[in-house]
């Protein structure tokens, strides 16, 4: 549906997007992620046409749209300030597109409604955004955007600016409406839960280069590099012959036969998490600590400063890169 | 409440010493008499108001308020292109341009006013050139007409129309821009339904700034207008000054002051939309 084809993007010389080839699936939701600066953003501003590739091209549908400006591309960007037109009622700021478009006003009218029902704004059609909300505004961007029925619809870190339990409950809202509308989505997060938790496909980028694409499962269960295993989700590091390997807190077992434990190590800090808890362990002979997940039927006490050993099965070896 | 009433409280006493007192005393005045030495006589008299509605000063009054709103009209239409270029450009450029819009004010407001005299007159720079070009064989009467007087008004009160519309541009939130066009919005849609509404407070501040201080200006009138075009400012000066009748000079200022608050009010519902009177006050 949309592919980036050797699309590269340099600013002032320096490169931010290395060279990068990806197929974006019809109805998908693909995710990039990555800390700040990765590159994530420019390569959503490329996709909208707020930025040119220093090298490359983008098609979307087989069309090649590398070269048109924003306005004429079939595809709407949320942002992540909202970008609302502060002079305009949320029914005035969903119109505007459709009005850009020239459609007529029965059509206007009707896909109005649809839009504020679907992101449950109807009472508040003839509001301005200074008197909403921040979850409020969010809706109104995205039903602003989803008016248009755009082909993919790209989002840039939308829920950011929100606190923790809005942004809970608008992951759970955007996962569905994306389901029920079926539009491809493009979203832009340096949450790796709420990567984890909305996305068919996740894109791990740091540094402008990819690191990792697969599913959830995939980018979990088997990272590729050393950036995504620890970057998603939390992870433990070891080094043997001078391969690297990690094994998830999960697959390590605590043991007081510290004879038979592939590592020995000394009880730093014991985490109570209500359904885990987590024990951290000074390793003897490394300078790091690993830390070891309990769930809540393992009732053995643990004290700080107590030896202990650390296992694992072969299998729960995940060997990665550099 | 209380604290934000004692912080106005110099505020208020300004305004009531240098503004409102001024104005109490002009109005009283202006229902008085004078007499033959142009002394003020304290009776109570409608004398000056009725001199008012004499053709002659009627004709004025209302030539007054043409070139005032021609001044505004064309300083806006001068001035919105010039600050969106200034607004827009790289910071350097910035500040060359604002420097070039406020450096006239370094020098003499007479000086710059008589240098259009040395240019428009009959035999002046502009008048010499068309005629050594071959393009005209007699000089233009240039100076001494209303088109001078309105072109020493525009020079004159552009800046305090490009300064506004500048910060009220370069305030405005970019990202506004990128998702109209985002919503596909052609550059020209954007600015109409986008910039130009988002700037509004801008021209709305320009545009009153340049009127009022067109209506009270005297000077560009006396020295590119010449004796015929004389505007209602120049005849309250001739009332208060020369003809010592200060009667009629008040009754002359208050009905100004008057239809110039009506103008500014009806101007500013006008560029008021639903919008600014939710917001309480203006964007």
């Amino acid at each position: 549906m949309i592919e980036l084809i050797d699309v590269q993007k340099h600013f002032a010389g320096q490169v931010v997007v290395h060279p990068l080839n990806l197929t974006i699936k019809e109805g998908e939701f693909l995710t990039l992620l990555g800390p700040s600066g990765c590159g994530k953003t420019t390569i959503l501003r490329m996709i909208a046409g707020f930025e040119q590739p220093t090298e490359g091209r983008i098609v979307l549908d087989g069309a090649d749209l590398t070269a048109l400006p924003p306005n004429r591309r079939d595809l709407n960007l949320v942002f992540q300030h909202y970008a609302l037109f502060p002079h305009m009622t949320v029914e005035d700021n969903i119109a505007f597109g459709l009005k850009m478009k020239k459609l007529p006003q029965t059509e206007i009218t009707k896909r109005i409604e649809e839009a504020v029902a679907m992101t449950q704004l109807t009472p508040l059609v003839k509001r301005f955004p200074h008197q909403l909300s921040g979850g409020q505004q969010q809706r109104v961007a995205i039903a602003r955007a989803i008016a248009n029925k755009p082909k993919v619809l790209l989002l840039d870190e939308p829920l950011g600016a929100l606190d923790l339990q809005l942004r809970k409950n608008l992951q759970s809202e955007l996962k569905q409406l994306q389901r029920s509308l079926g539009i491809t989505f493009v979203y832009v997060t340096h949450d790796q839960e709420e990567a984890m938790m909305l996305s068919d496909r996740i894109v791990i980028m740091n540094n402008g280069q990819v690191e990792q694409i697969g599913t959830p499962r995939e980018i979990y269960a088997t990272p590729a590099t050393l950036f995504a295993a620890t970057f998603v989700g939390e992870n433990n590091i070891f080094s043997q012959d001078g391969r690297l390997f990690a094994v998830r807190p999960e697959k390590l077992r605590a043991t007081r036969d510290t004879a038979a434990a592939k590592r020995t190590g000394v009880v730093q800090d014991v985490l109570y998490l209500g359904s885990i808890h987590k024990v951290i362990v000074q390793l003897d002979n490394e300078p790091m600590t690993v830390s070891i997940a309990l769930d809540f039927t393992d009732e053995r006490p643990w004290e700080i400063g107590e030896r202990l050993g650390v296992d694992w099965g072969p299998g729960d070896e995940v060997n990665i890169g550099a | 409440m209380k604290k934000s009433g004692f912080a106005l409280l110099p505020v208020l006493l300004w305004l009531s010493i240098f503004l409102v007192i001024p104005m109490l005393i002009v109005v009283g005045i202006s229902f008085m008499q004078r007499d033959a030495d142009g002394n003020l006589i304290y009776t109570f008299s409608l004398d000056a108001y009725k001199v008012f509605f004499d053709s002659l000063y009627l004709g004025i009054y209302w030539d007054t308020i043409v070139l005032s709103v021609a001044t505004t009209v064309i300083c806006l239409l001068l001035s919105y292109p010039l600050a969106y270029y200034i607004a827009r450009s790289g910071p350097r450029r910035q500040a060359w341009g604002l420097a070039l819009i406020t450096i006239p004010f370094w020098i003499n407001f007479l000086i710059r006013t008589y240098a259009w005299v040395l240019l428009l007159r009959t035999q002046g720079v502009v008048n010499s050139l068309l005629m050594n070009l071959g393009w005209i064989s007699e000089p233009m009467q240039m100076l001494y007409t209303k088109g001078a007087v309105l072109l020493g008004m525009v020079y004159t009160f552009i800046p305090f129309m490009v300064l506004p519309i500048y910060v009220a541009i370069e305030q405005m939130d970019r990202r506004l821009l990128e998702a109209a066009s985002d919503l596909g919005a052609s550059p020209w849609r954007s600015f109409w339904h986008i910039t130009l509404p988002q700037t509004k407070s801008g021209i709305t501040t320009g545009a009153v700034l340049v009127y009022v201080s067109t209506t009270g200006m005297f000077v560009v009138t006396d020295i590119l207008g010449g004796a015929k075009s004389s505007m209602i400012s120049n005849i309250i000066q001739t009332q208060f000054l020369g003809a010592r009748n200060w009667p009629f000079g008040a009754a002359l200022s208050v009905i100004f002051v008057i239809t110039s608050l009506i103008l500014i009010a009806l101007f500013n519902r006008a560029m008021t939309s639903r919008y600014e009177s939710v917001k309480g006050g203006r964007a």
